[in-house]
């Protein structure tokens, strides 16, 4: 391991060290303590956050190696560092510090305090970061299972509570199964090309060397795989029952960092490794995006419960990020295609864990709160609450002024460029759909009587917060935002 | 290649991840569902090992104790739940578990 390998992995290395650490440390932290516990991970959060910011800018290629490809020689690497990572990894860290921060209080008021949870979600953390430097499908395979196997354990975190073990069962049944289809999918792609390494598939798919059938048997495996981690439709069955079963603060942490990381590698896979077989994946990928739109916004139509609802909500807004992927048939769109699907990503992130936080506040012991019907009122008894709560509907449907609609923007000119019209057209319809739910719940809470009980925790409060005000306030400086994407973009690879 | 030719290895690898697709969507008790999974895992691996000396590079057979290794983890999270569902229902068929739906 020479300098520029240990470069590349730094951030990664740090926080397994800390997170390492802090399981030890947590050994001697008192059980009423355990806040301690909480700061001690959100500063190794922000220390990472801190040398990835040190970061930006640089490109380096980590354990690069020499192979040989029926005459073809290339220069492949193991892991990656660039600007795409970079930016990637700090979205990560950044949902790693909300999911703590609306972790400690919900874990402390369920009684399931317990200092492993703050460790899992660094290691989580770390499988999310490896995968967006992925640059072998080894790598790709190691990051997807050390990001899920913690997730299992969290999912099944409030032991013996029965929907909490029978999500942990039910995520750790299905993310197993999904993982082998990526695992085999890997191997034909491995058996086509001789290789493992992104480029190195690349290239013999380029010169011509790779036998496409088993490529491209492969290449759908994997997507299989990846459809289920994203939860796209018809892959998408495990997602509610999973959200719902869930401790609250998982979920939200689930939401987004598993989303963000699974379109990561998505996104490094499929734009780097097989642009050859853009052309057959392409008209694939756009029936995947919309079925999952159209499932996601109609099933959560019938919804009684919040988790289930946002649940649903969240395969749909899986089915936007999809519609990004249609434009790689295009090698002149793909850049775009990126920043569009990684604005979005950010917009989603920061508008997930906001009303998250709000579900938090509601939930009361024994699942209470959940109902829809337990909002009403919440306009009265606690205004700023739900003001907030409207940001972020308003938010996900992806009415103005809010990030959520700068983010569909971008989306859909990326796929009206790409040619996909019919494709766009399903994404403003079902938007339209989404729109009667989610203006549901802000009906509820103005125009329904009732006496919602929130409860009151200074970083709940905090992360709600924050998130309104940024959901509104970058929706007036896009253009910067974009900008910042974009160029996160052209330096990958 | 002496012997066997290696099309055969990779075509026990297909019917060996095909049966154990088929014994997740099929059988009911969490227990052999998991069994099921590991079976696809291993038929990855054998996939590997063929490939690996078609190729002539080690690649593939270094990627099989990865495999291993994740499977192994994979086991001891998967049990502990499996236990843990067993102690609150007296039960692993995952028919049963069914509180969350809708």
């Amino acid at each position: 391991m020479n300098q520029a390998d240990f470069q590349t992995l730094l951030p990664v290395i740090v926080l397994t060290v800390w997170a390492l650490a802090l399981l030890l440390v947590d050994l001697f932290v008192p059980k009423e303590k355990k806040w301690i516990t909480a700061l001690l991970a959100a500063t190794g959060l922000a220390l990472t956050i801190g040398i990835s910011l040190t970061q930006t800018g640089q490109s380096i290629l980590g354990f690069v190696r020499e192979i040989k490809l029926d005459g073809i020689e290339i220069t492949v690497s193991m892991v990656v560092l660039d600007g795409f990572s970079t930016f990637v990894s700090i979205l990560l860290l950044f949902s790693g510090l909300m999911g703590i921060s609306i972790a400690y209080g919900y874990l402390k008021r369920m009684g399931i305090e317990r200092g492993e949870y703050y460790s899992l979600i660094l290691f989580s953390i770390v499988g999310m970061m490896l995968m967006t430097q992925a640059a072998d499908l080894i790598v790709v395979f190691i990051a997807l299972e050390l990001l899920s196997i913690p997730l299992y354990v969290l999912a099944a975190f409030a032991n013996t509570n029965a929907s909490s073990e029978e999500s942990g069962i039910k995520y750790f049944l299905l993310g197993a199964f999904s993982g082998s289809f990526v695992v085999y999918g890997i191997a034909l792609v491995f058996g086509a090309t001789q290789t493992t390494a992104i480029a190195g598939v690349a290239a013999a798919a380029s010169a011509g060397t790779a036998n496409v059938p088993l490529m491209l048997a492969g290449s759908g495996l994997i997507l299989v795989g990846f459809g289920f981690k994203v939860a796209a439709v018809p892959f998408q069955m495990w997602t509610p029952d999973v959200y719902q079963g869930a401790p609250t603060s998982v979920t939200a942490f689930m939401a987004a960092g598993a989303k963000i990381a699974g379109f990561a590698a998505l996104m490094r896979v499929f734009s780097t490794a097989f642009p050859s077989i853009a052309a057959d994946l392409t008209p694939i990928l756009a029936v995947l995006a919309a079925l999952t739109m159209i499932v996601g916004n109609v099933a959560a139509i019938s919804q009684k419960n919040i988790k289930r609802m946002l649940a649903y909500s969240s395969i749909a807004h899986a089915g936007y990020i999809l519609m990004a992927f249609v434009a790689f048939g295009n090698p002149e769109l793909t850049n775009d295609a990126i920043s569009a699907a990684i604005f979005y990503l950010v917009a989603y992130a920061v508008t997930n864990f906001g009303s998250w936080a709000i579900v938090i506040s509601l939930e009361e012991k024994d699942g209470k709160g959940l109902a829809l019907d337990d909002y009403a009122g919440l306009g009265k008894s606690n205004p700023l609450m739900a003001a907030a709560m409207t940001i972020f509907m308003l938010s996900l449907t992806g009415i103005p002024p809010t990030l959520g609609l700068i983010g569909k923007i971008y989306l859909f000119r990326v796929v009206v460029e790409g040619g996909f019209m019919w494709l766009a057209i399903i994404g403003v319809l079902t938007s339209l759909i989404s729109a009667f739910y989610y203006l549901r719940v802000i009906v509820i809470m103005y125009m329904k009587d009732g006496e919602p009980k929130t409860t009151s925790e200074s970083w709940l409060n905090f992360t709600w917060g924050t998130m309104a005000v940024a959901t509104v306030i970058f929706s007036f400086i896009p253009a910067s935002l974009f900008k910042w994407a974009s160029e996160a973009v052209m330096k990958l690879f | 290649m002496e012997g066997v030719s290696v099309n055969y290895y990779i075509g026990l690898s297909a019917i060996l991840f095909i049966i154990g697709a088929l014994g997740v969507l099929v059988r009911r008790n969490a227990l052999v569902i998991f069994m099921s999974v590991e079976l696809m895992l291993n038929a990855a691996n054998l996939a590997f090992v063929a490939f690996s000396s078609v190729n002539n590079s080690l690649d593939g057979q270094i990627f099989v104790f990865f495999i291993m290794t994740v499977a192994a983890a994979e086991v001891a999270v998967g049990l502990a739940l499996i236990v843990a569902i067993f102690r609150s229902k007296k039960s692993i068929d995952v028919d049963q578990i069914n509180l969350l739906k809708g």
